[in-house]
């Protein structure tokens, strides 16, 4: 059911692994027999309809979640939520969670304190940049403004690996680029790898190079972008997932 | 867009040092401090009251106790009127206050877990290098230590303003409204107050049915202790004496006659027959009790004396922290352990 991961990236460090990983909620298995590797260095789309197991899958990859079944380890080979993991492995979580009634200027603290690795300037630098006012509580500000401060949280403690939990679904068009561009930069410039879901295709055609599809708890396919498109001579990574989901006969949300 | 880009990483290493414990105290402080505010004003309000009503009543006791001879009709008068006019509401305000532990629980340690599995917000703090399990210790341990302080220094304030009244022997500081807010008793009960609140919070991930269940379960312990547990923390004395001081904290009295059991208490018929009332009044009890007993019959009375107190609070305390470690314990194991 699942494919092996892609020849010639064994040697390069997988920032995410997972063999035969399943969980079970109650007597329903949300993910199962899932078995992949993501090499660093990638911005990894996690694609799949709603249901199809995307967040149960960033909940073990961070530690969030205990398997049920099968093994899941991240940069390298550090045990999901151990401490080298969470030190190294930024999560913004769906919606982006933050502490509503505190000022951006205490979530900037709070964060500081509980990691090992804390960029100050480069946290201001970025809220100033995005006329984000420090003093100003997270759930007075909008929605957009929500996400890039979470997303700020999260680049400034300098993680290896940046998991986003479907990070664009509330977001306006605008918001939406400016967001990306953001997680754009942070790869490119910086060789943080990205892991974020979506259920949202055009939204990854600009970025995403590596690909997980997912679909009713299983891996439909994986591989790097470029080689899936050739392999199968479509155009568009949209094409392309829609092509194995329609395989699967499940409809996808647009 | 930005330019900024994020600086250059250290070298990684594959067990990285922990998070240091101390950057804790300020995150618990900011997270709960409008929770511990609401604790110091709560306190602060009735210590105020204690403080004004017992210096007013410590004023008058010594007007009771410059009386001589303590005797006379007019300084009973002036005792009664002292009883009256202050021990009242004090006994009233200790009722009142039985709800303290149970409302600083429920207050501040439900929502330490439930607010965070409620808003969602448990995926970020539980994310970060610090460590869920560290996370969870580090701000139950903090704010358990400054509720369960907050409660002893008020049960330090609540014994002085109650000592007047148990100055003339006929109040048991036993008194199921009166232990426990002795500091002890106090500082433990509200530390499993808290306890509850967290375990509760834990596993009901909503804040305001966890504060529903804390107050419920404190409610059951509190009264399963206060009628079932505390009188067996030691044995109780058996006497034979008719005048128990009213210090202590009689469980039960009986009669016996040849060395048997006769009864629990004196049939109406048997006292009409042995020790008939002279005027149409009741009789004192101490007259009934000598008439019995120059009829063959024997009082017992099993009681906990007065100089038990502080083993008594001592106990209390110790089981209720035994208890509050187990609750916090199984809090951080389960949030070590559950899967979110």
């Amino acid at each position: 059911m699942c494919p092996p991961p892609a020849a010639g990236t064994l040697a390069a460090m997988n920032v995410i692994e997972t063999n035969g990983l399943g969980k079970r909620y109650g007597g329903t298995w949300a993910l199962r027999e899932c078995t992949l590797a993501i090499p660093a260095g990638h911005v990894a789309a996690l694609v799949g309809p709603n249901g199809a197991g995307k967040t149960t899958l960033l909940n073990l990859a961070v530690g969030l979640a205990a398997p049920t079944a099968g093994a899941v380890t991240v940069l390298g080979s550090q045990p999901a939520g151990s401490p080298a993991a969470l030190d190294g492995i930024a999560f913004v979580a769906q919606d982006a969670p933050l502490y509503r009634n505190l000022p951006a200027a205490d979530l900037l603290h709070l964060t500081r304190n509980l990691s090992r690795r804390f960029d100050q300037s480069y946290a201001r630098a970025r809220l100033d940049d995005l006329g984000i006012p420090l003093n100003r509580k997270a759930g007075k500000l909008s929605g957009g403004q929500q996400s890039q401060l979470a997303l700020t949280l999260a680049l400034a403690r300098r993680p290896r690996l940046l998991v986003l939990d479907e990070p664009v679904a509330m977001l306006d068009p605008v918001a939406r680029q400016d967001f990306m561009g953001t997680v754009l930069t942070a790869a490119a410039a910086d060789g943080v790898s990205v892991l974020l879901s979506s259920h949202v295709l055009p939204e990854l055609e600009r970025v995403a190079s590596y690909l997980v599809l997912l679909s009713r708890g299983r891996v439909q396919v994986t591989g790097q972008v470029a080689a899936l498109l050739a392999a199968r001579q479509l155009a568009s990574l949209e094409e392309l997932a829609l092509t194995y989901l329609r395989e699967d006969s499940v409809e996808v949300t647009r | 867009m930005t330019a900024l880009t994020v600086p250059g990483r250290p070298a990684e290493d594959a067990s990285p040092r922990p998070v240091p414990w101390r950057r804790m105290a300020w995150v618990t402080w900011r997270q709960h401090r409008a929770a511990l505010a609401g604790v110091a004003a709560l306190l602060g309000g009735w210590a105020v009251y204690l403080w004004l009503a017992g210096s007013a009543a410590y004023h008058a006791y010594a007007g009771v106790t410059a009386c001589h001879p303590a005797s006379a009709i007019a300084c009973v008068e002036i005792l009664n009127t002292f009883d009256y006019t202050y021990g009242d509401p004090a006994l009233h305000a200790a009722v009142l206050l039985q709800v303290v532990p149970a409302l600083i629980g429920a207050f501040t340690g439900a929502p330490v877990l439930a607010r965070e599995l409620e808003t969602g917000t448990f995926r970020y703090a539980w994310t970060l290098a610090f460590g869920r399990w560290r996370w969870a210790l580090a701000k139950l341990v903090l704010l358990a230590v400054a509720v369960a302080a907050a409660a002893g220094a008020f049960g330090l304030l609540f014994s002085w303003f109650f000592r007047p009244f148990f100055a003339d022997g006929h109040q048991t500081p036993f008194a199921p409204e009166l232990f426990d807010l002795r500091p002890v008793a106090l500082a433990a009960w509200t530390l499993a107050a808290f306890a509850i609140g967290a375990l509760a919070g834990l596993l009901i991930r909503r804040v305001v049915p966890a504060i529903a269940a804390t107050l419920a379960g404190y409610a059951a312990l509190a009264f399963a202790a206060g009628l079932y547990l505390r009188q067996h923390y030691a044995a109780p004395l058996l006497t034979t004496a008719p005048d128990v001081p009213g210090s202590a904290w009689v469980m039960s009295q009986w009669w016996t006659r040849g060395g048997r059991f006769a009864f629990g208490h004196p049939s109406n018929d048997l006292l009409m027959r042995l020790c008939p009332s002279p005027g149409p009044y009741k009789q004192p009890l101490a007259t009934v009790s000598q008439c019995l007993a120059q009829h063959g019959y024997t009082q017992w009375t099993s009681y906990q004396p007065v100089s038990r107190f502080w083993s008594f609070q001592w106990i209390e305390g110790g089981w209720l922290l035994v208890l509050s470690v187990l609750l916090i314990a199984t809090t951080i194991w389960l949030v070590r352990r559950r899967a979110a």
